[in-house]
């Protein structure tokens, strides 16, 4: 069962804030696809073995060579805040 | 109360590649902030990561090396947690299928346990705006240079009993991961991070006490220092009869104490979950076979031949081990045919009271392996006393140099001409009536002032043998 309670903390870890009204709508749409997941977990899986990803691939790795950079400058466009070579944050403490 | 310490430590080993685990950013250090950073490893949205083979060769190596388990399958998973160090507001990491398990260390008579190692990318580096620090600040500056470098994390199994053990833990970790090259072991530029979790229990029983986790110790010292201080403060609380908190608490070089962190922002609801954009990997057998061949003798096995097949002491082989790069010379020397206990000597004593003398590496010195046999050759003809040696030594690793041409040019060379001893004697005795008396009246000890008063003529470089012989020959018999 997925409370309001569960909502607010994970959307706390999300650093998202949710109104009352927000909270309610989510807290009944994840308990439907919790439920779901629970109508998946009655299927026999005996001898199935668990798998990390849907598709079977394994092995994708590129060889240890550098690739030439794009430059600060182009990287840090986007930046909301920044000072200096630095991307500005804001305070981290409480 | 007595309370035994239980001591477990996880270790984070940046490992040698060329490039970033998931990107093709270089990994050199000491960059200007943000120089090596691309689309991947700052988290813009749509980018994936490709994982580096290098990487995967290096956590191999490295799992071989501590006598772990190589997983045949593992996969990646995600770690998320909100802090502007970590760009993607998660960690790429390994969770429930590290690609090591179940190695361990020899310490001593102890077997220290290695639950895990797993590969995982490093975050980023904060700076704190003003000089209050985190708390005080009302911002920071983030630096991604180090976000994405590849990662080993080593966790052992709560085995460590001493902080004395856990530095002796926490070297012969260090020696390997660099005897291996898959890791610089640099405390200082942070290649090789340790924190320490701490507990304690009363003496006898095994139940764990509840731990705190240390950080913040940048040198094998600190790390010595930081759990004997934690070991104190636990036993104190745990003597008064109160409690000890679990918290993550950070080591201050300035009071030496431990002090509880005061961010909450850490909170451990991690929610891990294999990450999508990576394939799982499959390590063949054959692939780690071909990394097992390709290991080089480890310090563990080289203190072994050190002792039994050169006849060092413990103690000795310890010393020559500690750096590959040293242990490699001494190798070189042994090749030369210089007889090991001797190089041994010249290379533990002299050379390691230069070293720290001077705050350098064995690798920055001039010293040759050719050189150092010649010097022990030197010395065992007779040409050069030990006396004159030692400021030899500090010249052939200061400077470098031709043995032979500094034994002459300097004037060092050991006087073993028989006749010529002989004069010298014979004038000492000469002008040395009242002590030739005494010694001949029962005075023996006076036989040390003859024999100073030669060396001193010879201007310390007579054959001490040679004059010994001399002496026996031309000083009378004491009367009985």
């Amino acid at each position: 069962m997925i409370t309001v309670e569960d909502i607010q903390h994970v959307a706390k870890l999300a650093r998202l804030s949710l109104t009352a009204d927000e909270s309610q709508r989510f807290t009944e749409q994840l308990s439907r696809i919790m439920d779901y997941f629970g109508e998946l977990n009655q299927i026999d899986t005996t001898g199935v073995e668990p798998m990390s990803h849907p598709i079977p691939v394994v092995n994708v790795m590129r060889d240890d060579v550098v690739i030439g950079s794009l430059g600060r400058e182009v990287l840090m466009e986007n930046a909301p805040l920044k000072e200096g070579a630095f991307f500005k944050v804001p305070r981290i403490g409480e | 109360m007595t309370w035994e310490p239980v001591i477990g430590l996880e270790v984070h080993a940046q490992l040698k590649t060329k490039t970033k685990i998931f990107c093709g950013c270089p990994t050199e250090f000491g960059m200007a902030p943000n120089e090596q950073i691309c689309p991947v490893c700052i988290g813009m949205p749509g980018v994936l990561p490709v994982l580096n083979k290098q990487a995967v060769e290096f956590g191999i190596r490295a799992g071989l090396a501590l006598n772990c388990h190589i997983a045949e399958e593992c996969h990646f998973d995600r770690k998320n947690y909100f802090y502007p160090d970590l760009p993607k507001g998660y960690q790429i990491s390994q969770y429930e299928h590290p690609i090591c398990e179940n190695g361990y260390l020899q310490i001593g008579d102890n077997k220290i346990r290695i639950t895990r190692a797993h590969l995982e990318e490093d975050a980023g580096k904060l700076v704190h705006a003003g000089a209050a620090g985190l708390h005080g600040s009302d911002y920071s500056l983030a630096d991604y240079n180090r976000s994405s470098m590849p990662l080993l994390e080593i966790v052992s199994e709560p085995d460590i009993r001493s902080a004395e053990e856990a530095a002796q833990y926490l070297t012969e970790l260090r020696g390997i991961l660099r005897y291996i090259e898959v890791c610089d072991g640099n405390l200082e530029e942070g290649s090789f991070r340790c924190d320490a979790n701490v507990s304690l229990r009363k003496l006898g029983t095994t139940e764990f006490g509840t731990r705190a986790e240390i950080k913040n110790m940048n040198s094998f010292q600190a790390v010595r220092n930081a759990i004997r201080s934690e070991i104190e403060r636990q036993s104190d609380l745990l003597d008064r009869g109160e409690r000890v908190v679990q918290e993550t608490r950070l080591w201050n070089e300035g009071d030496r104490k431990t002090h509880p962190m005061r961010s909450k922002e850490h909170a451990h609801d991690y929610r891990y979950f294999p990450e999508p954009d990576l394939m799982p990997l499959a390590i063949g057998r054959d692939w780690v076979t071909a990394v097992e061949q390709t290991l080089p003798e480890l310090p563990v096995q080289r203190r072994k031949r050190y002792m039994e097949s050169n006849k060092l002491s413990a103690e000795d082989a310890n010393t020559l081990t500690e750096s590959k790069d040293l242990s490699d010379f001494f190798d070189c020397v042994l090749a030369l045919g210089t007889p090991a206990i001797e190089a041994a000597n010249w290379l533990k004593g002299p050379t390691q009271a230069y070293l720290k003398e001077n705050t350098l590496e064995f690798t920055q010195t001039k010293l040759t392996a050719e050189n150092l046999h010649a010097l022990c050759a030197a010395v065992a003809s007779g040409k050069l006393g030990s006396t004159a040696a030692k400021p030899l030594i500090v010249e052939l690793l200061k400077d470098g140099g031709d043995v032979e041409n500094l034994i002459q040019s300097r004037g060092l060379g050991q006087v073993s001409d028989q006749g010529a001893i002989r004069v010298l004697v014979e004038e000492v005795i000469a002008r040395s009536a009242s002590q030739l008396q005494e010694y001949q009246s029962g005075k023996v000890k006076l036989r040390q002032y003859f024999f100073g008063e030669v060396m001193k003529s010879a201007k310390g470089k007579a054959n001490p043998a040679v004059i010994n012989q001399t002496l026996d020959e031309l000083l009378p018999a004491v009367e009985s």
